[in-house]
Order: C-alpha cells, then sequence, then structure tokens
C-alpha cells in the first residue's frame, strides 16, 4: 500500500507541474503588461517610460519566458508568492487570512452538505418510490439547477429581510451561517443523488437480506451494515465535490462580503493585479490537488478489498 | 460528478445502438418531464430569436419616473432600478442563455473530441501529451479553471463564453478517448485496416459514429454546468457588463434593492433557475430511457 501511496505522489508532480504553468500563463499572456497599467496617467511620458523599463526588469518580464517560468517557480517553491501589482504588500499578507477563511467556508458548506445529502440519500433509499423519495429527489432536482449565487439572495430575504432571524451584515461565527447554508444546501442535492444510489445497490445485497434473516433490528441492518458500505461511494464524490465547493465559495463571498479569497480573486482580475490572481488560483488549486490525494489515500484504508498493487 | 456522467453516457451507449435514435427520441417525448423541459427549452429558443419582435417595452429603454415598480398589468414583472420593464429585458436575456449554450458547447465538445480522437488513435507519444494536459486541467476545480482563463484573456462576455467554454475540454477528451480505446479493438475496425483503410477514415467512418451517442448523453450532463458557470461569470463583473440584459449581469445591479425590490432579483433569477432546471429535466428523461438501471 505504501508503494500504491508513493506512485500516487509521483503522479501529482508533473500535476503541480502543470498548475504552475497555468498560473505563471495569467502573468506572461496578460494583453497590457500590469506595469503600464500601474502607472497609467500617474507619471509625465519619460518619467513612465523609465519606470517601466525599471518595473519590468523588477517583475523579470524582459527575461525569456522559460526563465521568467523557472524564476516563478522558484520563488512559489520557496513559499515566496511575491507582492502585490497594486498596494506593493507581500501577498501573503493579502490572501493568508482569506485563504483560511474560504476554508472554513468551504468545511463547513462540506459538513452540511454531507449531513444533509446523506440523510436525504438514506430516507429516500429506504423509502424508494414513496412520496417522500419522490419529494427528496425533486428538491434535489430543484438544488442541482440553482444557481449558488441566486439561492444566497433567497436565504437573503427570507431569513434577513422577511423573517429578520438574521441582520443582513453579522459579525463573528453568526456571519458564516447563511454562506454555508447556501452552498451546503446547493451541495447537499448531488450528495443525496449518489447516497441514494449507493443505498438502494446496497440494500439488494444479500449480506444484507442475511442480516434481516437472522432477525437484527432494522436499525442494525442500516446503520451497521449497509451505511458503511453505501458510504464508500459517497467517499469519492465528496472529494470530488470540495473542488465544487471551492469554487461555490468563490461565489458565495461576493454576495455575502465574506472575506475570502474569491472576494479579492474578483477584484484582482479587474484590477489586473496578477500577482494576486496566481497566488489564489494557485493555492486552490493546490488544496483541490492534496484533498484528491488525500482521499485516494482514505480510500486504500477505507476498502482493503482493492488490490493497490497492479494499479 | 463527472465520473459517474462518463460511466452513464458509456452505458447508454449501448442502449442507442441497439434501439436506434428514431425509438429513443419518441421513448423520450412520452415523458412529462421531457415534454415540458422541452417546451421550456424552446420557449427560449424563440425569445433568443425573435423576441425583439414581441417584447412589450423597449429593453433597454430608461424611464426614472417608472423606477422600482412591483410587478402590475403594464409591468408583469415591474421595473428596475432605472425604469426599464423587466419583462422585456428577461425575455431578450434568453439570447444569452442560447449563445452560452451554443458557444460554449461547441467550443468544449470540439475542442474536447478532438483531443480524445487524437489521444486514443494517434502515437502512444501524443496520447501520454494530451492526457497530461487534460489531467493538469481537471487539477482545477471548474470555476477557478474559468476564472483563470478569464484572468489570462481579460474580462467580457466572450471570453466569459470561451473560458467557460475551455474548461468545458477536458471532460469530453476523457469520455471520447476512452471510447476510441474500446472501439478500436472491435473486429469492423481490425477489417476495415486489414483492407487498408487509413487512420483518418476509420477515424470518421467506424470510431466518431460510435462515440457520438456517449458524446450527446454527456453534453446532457455538461450543458446545465456550462450555463450555471458562464452565469456565475456574469454575476460576478467578469463576464457580461451592464446594460446587456444577461441574467447573471441582471442579478449583480438587482441585489442592492433586495430589501425594497425583490422583484428585480426574482425576475432574472427564477429565468436562469427555470432554464437549467428544463435542461436538468430534458437530461434526466434521455438518461432515464437509455439507462434500464436508474429505474
Amino acid at each position: 500500500m505504501s508503494a500504491y501511496i508513493a506512485r500516487r505522489l509521483m503522479l501529482a508532480a508533473p500535476v503541480v507541474v502543470g498548475i504552475l504553468l497555468v498560473t505563471f500563463l495569467i502573468q506572461a499572456l496578460i494583453p497590457a503588461d500590469a506595469v503600464n497599467t500601474m502607472f497609467q496617467g500617474q507619471l509625465s511620458d519619460d518619467d513612465a517610460a523609465e519606470a517601466i523599463k525599471v518595473m519590468r526588469a523588477k517583475y523579470n518580464l524582459d527575461r525569456s519566458w522559460f526563465e521568467q517560468f523557472l524564476i516563478y517557480s522558484a520563488n512559489i517553491l520557496q513559499g515566496d508568492l511575491g507582492e502585490s501589482i497594486r498596494t506593493r504588500q507581500p501577498v501573503i499578507d493579502e490572501i493568508g487570512y482569506r485563504y483560511l477563511n474560504t476554508i472554513q467556508l468551504t468545511l463547513a458548506s462540506l459538513v452540511i452538505g454531507a449531513v444533509v445529502g446523506v440523510l436525504t440519500g438514506i430516507v429516500a433509499a429506504y423509502k424508494k418510490d414513496s412520496w417522500l423519495d419522490v419529494t427528496a429527489m425533486t428538491i434535489g432536482l430543484f438544488g442541482i439547477s440553482m444557481p449558488a449565487f441566486f439561492f444566497g439572495l433567497v436565504l437573503i430575504f427570507v431569513f434577513a429581510v422577511w423573517l429578520q432571524w438574521l441582520p443582513v451584515i453579522v459579525q463573528g461565527w453568526q456571519s458564516l451561517i447563511l454562506p454555508a447554508l447556501t452552498l451546503g444546501l446547493i451541495e447537499a442535492a448531488p450528495v443525496s443523488r449518489i447516497a441514494r444510489s449507493s443505498m438502494i445497490e446496497v440494500l439488494s445485497r444479500e449480506y444484507i437480506r442475511a442480516a434481516r434473516a437472522k432477525g437484527m433490528s432494522e436499525a442494525t441492518v442500516i446503520f451497521h451494515h449497509a451505511l458503511p458500505n453505501a458510504l464508500l461511494g459517497v467517499v469519492t464524490i465528496l472529494g470530488l465535490q470540495v473542488g465544487n465547493l471551492l469554487g461555490g465559495a468563490f461565489i458565495i463571498e461576493v454576495i455575502f462580503g465574506w472575506r475570502g479569497m474569491g472576494e479579492l480573486a474578483v477584484k484582482a482580475i479587474q484590477w489586473r493585479d496578477f500577482t494576486i490572481t496566481q497566488a489564489i488560483i494557485l493555492m486552490g488549486a493546490g488544496t483541490y490537488v492534496l484533498v484528491n490525494l488525500a482521499v485516494d489515500i482514505l480510500y486504500t484504508w477505507l476498502d482493503p478489498r482493492i488490490d493497490y498493487s497492479a494499479t | 460528478m463527472s465520473s459517474l456522467a462518463l460511466e452513464r453516457a458509456v452505458e447508454a451507449r449501448a442502449v442507442i445502438r441497439r434501439a436506434g435514435w428514431r425509438w429513443t427520441l419518441r421513448q423520450l417525448f412520452r415523458k412529462r418531464t421531457a415534454l415540458i423541459g422541452g417546451a421550456v427549452v424552446l420557449f427560449l429558443i424563440v425569445c433568443a430569436l425573435w423576441a425583439p419582435d414581441f417584447v412589450p417595452y423597449d429593453p433597454f429603454k430608461v424611464n426614472t419616473l417608472n423606477r422600482l415598480k412591483p410587478p402590475s398589468a403594464a409591468h408583469w414583472l415591474g421595473t428596475d432600478e432605472l425604469g426599464r420593464d423587466l419583462l422585456s429585458r428577461v425575455l431578450i436575456g434568453a439570447r444569452f442563455f442560447v449563445l452560452v449554450c451554443l458557444i460554449s458547447v461547441s467550443i468544449a465538445a470540439s475542442v474536447g473530441v478532438f483531443l480524445g480522437l487524437i489521444a486514443g488513435s494517434g502515437p502512444s507519444w501524443l496520447d501520454v501529451a494530451v492526457m497530461r494536459v487534460i489531467d493538469v486541467m481537471l487539477a482545477f476545480p471548474y470555476i477557478l479553471l474559468t476564472l483563470a482563463i478569464i484572468a489570462i484573456l481579460g474580462p467580457s462576455l466572450w471570453m466569459a463564453m470561451i473560458s467557460v467554454g475551455i474548461a468545458g475540454i477536458p471532460g469530453y477528451a476523457r469520455l471520447v478517448r476512452g471510447e476510441v480505446l474500446a472501439v478500436k479493438q472491435e473486429e469492423y475496425v481490425e477489417a476495415m485496416r486489414a483492407l487498408g483503410a487509413g487512420p483518418a477514415a476509420i477515424m470518421v467512418r467506424a470510431i466518431l459514429p460510435n462515440v457520438a451517442s456517449s458524446i450527446i448523453i454527456y453534453m446532457s450532463f455538461q450543458m446545465p454546468l456550462a450555463v450555471l458557470a458562464a452565469a456565475a461569470l456574469s454575476f460576478l463583473g467578469l463576464g457580461a457588463q451592464p446594460p446587456l440584459p444577461e441574467w447573471g449581469a441582471m442579478l449583480v445591479n438587482a441585489r442592492t434593492f433586495l430589501r425594497t425590490a425583490w422583484w428585480t432579483s426574482a425576475a432574472p433569477g427564477l429565468a436562469i433557475f427555470v432554464s437549467i432546471l428544463a435542461l436538468n429535466l430534458l437530461g434526466n428523461a434521455l438518461r432515464d430511457v437509455l439507462d434500464p438501471k436508474s429505474k
């Protein structure tokens, strides 16, 4: 199994290089150099030309692309994300706390999505074809068709404007409630579909019939025999859903003014502050790669039936 | 989600091959959900083509005396912060929905299918090279990949559609490559090769027709996601810009009036929701017809 993990890590290496290349392109292919943008209208033409030259040298924009890429990668691998084009502050200071905020939002929504989704899926599978199942799956269909940014507005309207349970602007942990609910409930929709179909499959297995024939209580059959096996399928999907959640968090942050990476990314793209944009995309993709690595490794432990020596 | 989509697309292919497209379509439109979804999509296409001929008001006409009016007999969906008729704007906005479906999905499908074909049937170094690129693209969460591409191309409606298209490429490429590798082993392809057919002829005449049905099934999963992503980009201010009546862009201003004029958000928001629901209803029904296991 450790050989499998080592091989899995080796497979991740070229992907990391690829991610660096994509984020590097954000800097290399920018139509107007950010340096030009930076000094627009602030200096006389001669001064500007000189300043642009200095700045181009500073950001290595005067070197060949290959050199630029090597310098960029070397800096990143040493943990140096550069400094913001706009504020001249180290990027890490600008996005460090935002990264944690985004992860907090993502995790909270993951928990909500997993709990609501799995529970709904189990009930729907257990009561297959009943009105409960039909209702749950109809709501699920609505959930996968609902744009996160519109659902966020609906929740704000219902809870803050209509019922007035929560103020629109809230401090502390309470400010996490609505964004996490928005994202979590939307994520519950695909999770419930997967949970339902894997639960239906497991419930038709012979060992479930055997367990019932032995006279075990329904609760034992469901929670001790069926659920752990059904959850295997769900775990894979949850790993992939982290990508959706991260992306969704980026959008939700804008609606709720949650100070995460997404809220800044949108501004940075508009400001052409490419160092910030690069760092945010890099950290988002890097986190996603790590999560998928973790899920794969977790899987070797969860499902010992799989023979990893061949793959 | 996408690995499940791939699996079901492959399973469905066998059903279509056995039963034929005409049977599939007939079964499809026996389902009520497919009829409802199909009707909404048809309505959107009609709006996209001819909305300017039948909308009640000019969607760009500013009328400050009439701003933020709730729905009424004169303005069925109310008016926005500049007094523009929301019904007219929402109907015209169907254009962008159809445009995204056409442009983003055709970029994703055509480039993805091409890459999948050359990876699956070309020399092995080409396969490795293409799949490495695909792996890197799949390493990004979907929305982050579109943001990265927008950051490179610059924000605008067209770039948003192109970036959503590019971000959709890897799914199609992976699907088609897998299919090609399977079809390549079939005896009739061996026979064609033995008779002297070149790789291009084999690709076009034998392989492509066989993978076409799984591509269409996969499209039914992917199209709603593409539309959602494009609307999200506009909502973030990185796609269509106001005053264009794109539904996502309409929500940008509307949300500041959520407290006083909820209808300005409800009109474009519900338009996106209903359109995507219609695509999902159609897609679900199609997959139900083609996948006997799901019943």
